[in-house]
């Protein structure tokens, strides 16, 4: 006999709140701020490694295979431990100053996803013709102008579905925040799954909310990508 | 920074009297590469097995890889080992339930098993691409030789379509290799745990974490390296890698 008939869902049902407006929104709060920094980063990251000086290209492609060479969870200790003392370096405060768990897995998330992202929009600048950045100069455009307003939109536009999915592959990876016993969303569940001895009725739901969430998000992209595809 | 550096720390015994802290890490990376070669091992035959079906005619079969892709892509790998580690065993008939939970090393296999079936879609999407990137003349003209789908398969697509993709297969178990640190959240010790561990017992967190580091790079250079030389062994004459 199976022991579906001992399940109790509606430890589901009172947690609900909690799910979703304390875990949830930090979740999705992380996943928005991580992607948005690391596009930011990562495209700064990709220019260093396109640009002609040679010394800025290897130490950005230093970081990128160093950071893509390690797991996200040791990833996740080392600035879990390491931010404190950077903050104390920067502040010239006397002890490592905390800064708390989201601040430190945002920050976390910003890095490591700069790597990813820096090589998908490396992909995107090198998908612009060469004659585009040559006629930009051609018109007189700075090299800060002719990214900003003639590659740099170009390859985000070419490469928006692949961004996406990583912002998608980054939201199921800030479950992994778990480590560190913070409550975004699977840790939310967590926390009620030991309080209630609810683990399979609270993991299940879980799971079920990361699937519908991410399979609803990559279809959006499918569709997204298959209307990009007849402009070009 | 007043942290108290302490290099030394790696020959001190620990405390748990297998040795010192430099012994416990290297267990941690045995246990971590055994982990990810069975994970690994796991996700080329069901990837393998996924993408084929994904590319054969019929209906059905497309359909069973489609889901199977998509249900393994889309809940993140922690949360899939947990429904493997604690929600499973509890779903089955009692008797095979209480067998899992008994299991000796139930973190390892599970690990093993979890990571594995959760590469699994990757390979199979992989393989998919390689197989759709042949000519369509390759299978046309094994089925006018006489070849059935079986044989078509194993002797004229498959052998192609896995040295098209083993660039990205590299990565894939590269990726294999980090992703078996999720299982820490399970209780597995591998490289990641050992490190956390270390830390925990001798507060030497930096040097702990710069370790394991080190040897992820290690191994990292490793596999580069053994699958460059294998692409170039398997190379096909006539395209852009070949000889």
């Amino acid at each position: 006999m199976t022991m579906l008939g001992n399940l109790d869902f509606d430890v589901i049902r009172r947690s609900l709140p909690y799910l979703f407006f304390e875990g949830m929104r930090f979740t999705l709060t992380l996943t928005a701020l991580a992607a948005f920094g690391g596009l930011v980063f990562g495209t700064l990251i990709a220019l260093m490694r396109l640009s002609s000086y040679k010394v800025l290209g290897r130490i950005a492609g230093f970081y990128v295979d160093f950071i893509r060479s390690l797991p996200l969870v040791l990833v996740i200790f080392w600035f879990y431990f390491l931010v404190p003392y950077i903050g104390q370096w920067l502040t010239g405060a006397s002890r490592p100053i905390s800064v708390g768990a989201f601040a430190s897995s945002l920050i976390t998330f910003v890095a490591f996803e700069a790597a990813y992202f820096s090589e998908i929009m490396r992909a995107g600048i090198q998908s612009i013709s060469r004659g585009q950045p040559a006629a930009a100069s051609a018109l007189g455009l700075t090299y800060a102008q002719s990214m900003r307003y003639v590659v740099l939109p170009q390859a985000f536009r070419n490469m928006l579905p692949v961004l996406l999915t990583q912002t998608i592959v980054l939201f199921q990876d800030t479950s992994l925040v778990y480590v560190l016993s913070i409550p975004d969303f699977l840790g939310a569940a967590s926390k009620v799954a030991q309080r209630d001895g609810r683990l399979v009725e609270m993991y299940l739901f879980a799971a079920l909310v990361y699937f519908v969430i991410s399979c609803v998000a990559s279809f959006g992209v499918r569709r997204l990508q298959a209307r990009i595809a007849i402009v070009r | 920074m007043n942290y108290h550096w302490n290099w030394g720390i790696f020959f001190e015994p620990n405390p748990m009297g297998t040795g010192t802290y430099l012994d416990m890490l290297l267990s941690g990376l045995a246990l971590t590469l055994k982990t990810a070669a069975l994970a690994w091992i796991i996700a080329l035959i069901f990837g393998s097995l996924i993408g084929v079906m994904r590319t054969l005619p019929s209906r059905g079969a497309y359909w069973f890889g489609f889901c199977w892709v998509e249900f393994f892509r889309n809940m993140p790998l922690l949360v899939q080992l947990f429904l493997w580690f604690f929600v499973l065993p509890e779903l089955l008939p009692k008797s095979a339930g209480l067998w899992m939970k008994q299991l000796p090393n139930a973190p390892f296999w599970t690990a093993a098993v979890g990571v594995g079936l959760f590469m699994s879609a990757r390979v199979a999407v992989q393989l998919q691409a390689g197989i759709g990137s042949l000519p369509r003349g390759q299978k046309q003209a094994s089925t006018a030789l006489g070849l059935t789908t079986v044989q078509t398969y194993r002797y004229v697509l498959l052998p192609m379509a896995f040295r098209i993709i083993l660039p990205p297969l590299t990565s894939e178990f590269l990726n294999t290799i980090k992703n078996s640190a999720v299982a820490i959240t399970i209780g597995l010790i591998e490289l990641t745990g050992q490190a956390r561990s270390m830390q925990e017992f001798s507060f030497q967190v930096f040097e702990a974490f710069t370790a394991a580091t080190v040897l992820y790079l290690l191994l990292n250079f490793v596999v580069v390296t053994a699958m460059r030389l294998l692409e170039r062994y398997v190379a096909i004459p006539g395209y852009i890698t070949g000889k």
